[in-house]
């Protein structure tokens, strides 16, 4: 008897339909993967088994018996736990009253506290989850926030933990600790729901994935007996090429330089320590590192959210050094920024105003002093159709896509500019294959057609994927430029961790 | 000059002084714990005041004019507790809007009950006597003080400590704390959270009604149109200073009670009471900036920490494999 099952799902928001008569069934003791592309309706599903959500029709039944939950609180009282994507956590609090909340030891009137410390204690000891139970929450890493929401479903004693892309935000030794953690937890009977999109996490954790394709399920499959061509097919309902296509390079003009440019942090070491760099028209240049060493920073100058102290920025041939940034997007700069919730677009504004923007001061969005708002909709529809952008109408706020869909508004918007010169930063982090693949093309196609692309990014597969020239940033400095041909994952990995040098 | 300033009746009235505005700041902390951003302590005292007046006018008992103040209060902060919750509206809009009220509807009831303007004192009003406490009479400089204090002024403090101990060390505290913070994830966890809003508001709403009456029945029995005269504003600042802590909201109120008690001084040294009567509020605005000042320095520092370079080195060494698919 599955632990938990579900059959039948169906959820329709308006007249988008999330789930279609999904089947769903984990055994006890099971780590079983949840794939499906961005809108595949992952996340709605285990919004409903996590009672977040009613369902339309359908049913799930626990240990075989048929449950009906009116509110999560519901789902947790039958032994459910879920770990959202954004932590529902207290950043004031401590990491053990944030753990307790809700369910605290009690002595007399007061929390025990003592009681409490050493709960979580225990819990932390036993899964390996390392922990201090007095941190301030808010002080506190990603990863480890992320072990505190386990800890938290933990402490109520779940017996089906469910987890919604809990990758997505660690870094490859936290993912692999978290991993850990997840089989030690289905080895003692707990049964783990593991919604990601990742290939190499499906194969290298779950006994067992389903796929969900447009709401449906489309397949269970056990992994040990599966390739991933196999998965990404049915997650795609076609063959996806993983390899990047690129004609043979031909590097034109300089269209976008820094010179000389460093920028002081408060921290006394500079954040960007006198980095030049080219990028020529028709190439892509990357830039690897792991995050936090300077890449941020310079980005914001080259782009003009930020003034260097010292060097210089030249756009197609100009000094931009002291320009605005609509004075930047003018001479011929777009700009994918690594936030797009917070940077890159107004979650509440509709999607024909997010892809306008930039555009409405102009004919054809602009009439005289006013915008044209059937320009707007009509422009936003041709993106949209020309991104395969899911989402209901170009009137829907962009604030309620999914992090696939935002980001194919924002490259819709940004590649519509035509500009000379593009920098995208982080421009897939978080996204399915299909999604990725997209903007990959996306990117080549800007190289292909002359332009200049400067790609940020930490995830080193895409780097080396797409670049022409690897850039590797290391404490403020670029310690390299190889041509693709020398750039591998070896000698990249290792200059991104600062040792070796550039051989030769 | 400055010794001569610390007399037993400077601490006297700074004591006075700092009563009602405590009271109000605790009022605060406890809404901005629950995330209702309390604007509207000005009104809600002054409605505690008229309230206070009432009771113990018709019940010759300031026992009863207190339990008025803090029933009236109480009742006049439905307002903002179902406003903010049940109906989502804008706690700052409801504040001001409750503000505007009060000083209009007491002024109006000062006509309608007693049918004067401007001021009602009568007789039958039974003002708050004094508490002295024996043990605390022989304390030198402010032993005097102590002895000329109303129960109100104790119980702020006490209430003071009772609501630190509440807040951080019951679960009823902690959920509280959470709830102001991150509501959804109070509600994810099962705490009601409109429930815990509603009633803190009401709470605090006798505590500003507590406020009231030490206004209108403390040091003198009168009642007077906007008689709160700024006080609910200068606790608000203290709430904000002390970011919702009790003791911090306490300690900014005892700095404004002394300028205030430090302004009365001067102007009986013949400074122009119109100098001295803003000592208060320069206190605020100089707490205010040097607040403010330090906690902007603060969060710079504690932008985005880059990693050190052993961090950085050990992803990597750990993580250089398996990352792709």
């Amino acid at each position: 008897m599955p632990e938990i099952a579900a059959a039948g799902i169906v959820k329709r928001y308006g007249g988008l339909v999330a789930n279609d008569g999904v089947t769903l069934s984990a055994e006890r003791g099971e780590i079983h993967g949840v794939m499906g592309e961005n809108g595949a309706g992952k996340t709605t599903l285990m919004n409903i088994l996590f009672g977040m959500q009613a369902p339309d029709a359908g049913e799930i039944r626990l240990r075989g018996a048929a449950v009906r939950f009116r509110s999560q609180i519901d789902a947790m009282a039958a032994g459910l736990g879920m770990v959202h994507q954004s932590f529902k956590l207290f950043g004031s609090l401590t990491a053990w009253e944030n753990i307790v909340y809700g369910a605290e030891p009690r002595r007399g009137p007061f929390v025990d506290r003592r009681a409490a410390r050493a709960r979580v204690a225990g819990l932390a000891a036993r899964h390996r989850l390392a922990v201090d139970p007095d941190a301030r929450v808010g002080d506190l890493s990603v990863g480890v926030r992320q072990r505190i929401e386990i800890l938290k479903a933990l402490h109520r004693d779940a017996r089906i933990l469910i987890l919604d892309e809990p990758t997505a935000v660690l870094t490859p030794p936290e993912r692999d600790a978290l991993f850990e953690v997840l089989k030690s937890l289905a080895a003692e009977g707990r049964t783990v729901l593991l919604v990601t999109h990742k290939l190499h996490e499906a194969t290298a954790i779950t006994d067992r994935v389903t796929i969900l394709r447009d709401g449906r399920t489309v397949a269970t499959l056990r992994t040990a007996d599966t390739g991933a061509a196999e998965i990404v097919r049915a997650m795609t309902g076609r063959s996806v090429n993983l390899e990047v296509r690129k004609r043979p390079r031909a590097p034109g003009v300089p269209l976008l330089r820094a010179i000389d440019v460093t920028i002081a942090s408060p921290s006394g070491r500079p954040a960007v320590d006198r980095v030049s760099l080219t990028v020529r028209g028709g190439e892509i240049v990357g830039i690897a590192g792991v995050a936090g060493n300077g890449q941020s920073e310079l980005v914001e100058a080259l782009v003009g959210l930020r003034k260097p102290d010292h060097g210089r920025v030249e756009l197609c041939g100009r000094d931009v050094t002291d320009a605005d940034v609509p004075a930047r997007r003018a001479a011929g700069l777009a700009y994918i920024p690594e936030d797009r919730a917070a940077v890159g677009s107004a979650p509440s504004a509709s999607a024909a105003d997010n892809l306008a923007m930039g555009f409405h001061r102009a004919p054809p969005l602009a009439r005289g002093l006013f915008v044209d708002p059937a320009a707007f909709a009509a422009w936003a529809l041709a993106l949209i159709r020309r991104y395969a952008i899911r989402i209901a109408n170009e009137r829907v706020a962009v604030g309620t896509l999914s992090g696939g869909n935002l980001q194919k508004i924002v490259v819709a918007r940004e590649l519509a500019h035509e500009a000379p010169a593009l920098i995208a930063e982080q421009p897939t982090r978080g996204l399915d294959v299909g999604a990725t693949e997209t903007i990959h093309e996306r990117l080549v196609a800007e190289r292909d057609s002359g332009r200049a692309v400067l790609l940020v990014s930490a995830e080193l597969g895409e780097i080396l994927a797409l670049s022409d020239r690897v850039l590797v940033m290391f404490e403020g400095r670029i310690l390299a430029d190889l041509p693709q041909e020398r750039a591998d994952e070896q000698s990249v990995g290792l200059l991104m961790a600062g040792r070796g040098t550039e051989p030769g | 000059m400055i010794g001569s300033l610390f007399t037993p009746f400077l601490f006297q009235s700074a004591a006075q002084a700092i009563t009602p505005i405590l009271l109000a700041a605790l009022a605060g902390v406890l809404c901005g714990r629950v995330g209702v951003f309390n604007l509207a302590l000005e009104g809600q005292m002054l409605a505690g005041a008229f309230a206070a007046i009432v009771g113990s006018f018709l019940a010759h008992s300031a026992l009863v004019g207190v339990a008025a103040a803090m029933a009236g209060a109480a009742a006049f902060s439905l307002i903002l507790a179902y406003g903010a919750t049940v109906f989502r509206g804008d706690p700052v809009v409801i504040g001001i809007g409750m503000n505007l009220l009060a000083s209009g509807l007491t002024a109006y009831l000062l006509r309608v009950v007693f049918g004067v303007s401007g001021t009602f004192s009568d007789p039958g009003v039974v003002g708050l006597g004094r508490i002295a406490i024996p043990a605390l009479a022989g304390v030198p400089v402010l032993g005097w003080a102590f002895a000329r204090q109303s129960a109100i002024t104790w119980a702020a403090w006490a209430l003071t400590a009772l609501i630190g101990v509440v807040l951080y060390l019951t679960p009823v505290g902690l959920r509280l704390r959470g709830v102001g913070e991150q509501p959804e994830a109070a509600g994810a966890l099962g705490v009601d959270v409109a429930r815990y809003r509603i009633v803190t508001v009401l709470v605090a709403g006798a505590l500003t009604g507590l406020a009231g009456a030490q206004l209108s029945l403390g040091a003198v029995s009168v009642f007077a149109e906007d008689m709160s005269a700024g006080r609910g504003w200068i606790a608000v600042v203290a709430v904000m200073l002390g970011r919702n802590n009790p003791l911090y909201a306490a300690a900014a109120c005892v700095l404004f009670g002394f300028a205030d008690a430090i302004g009365v001084n001067l102007q009986s040294r013949g400074l122009p009471n119109q100098l001295t009567d803003a000592a208060p509020y320069v206190a605020t605005l100089l707490a205010l900036v040097v607040s403010h000042r330090r906690r902007s320095r603060f969060s710079q520092r504690s932008r985005k920490p880059a990693p050190t370079a052993g961090e950085a080195a050990a992803a990597h060494r750990r993580g250089g494999s398996g990352r792709k698919a």
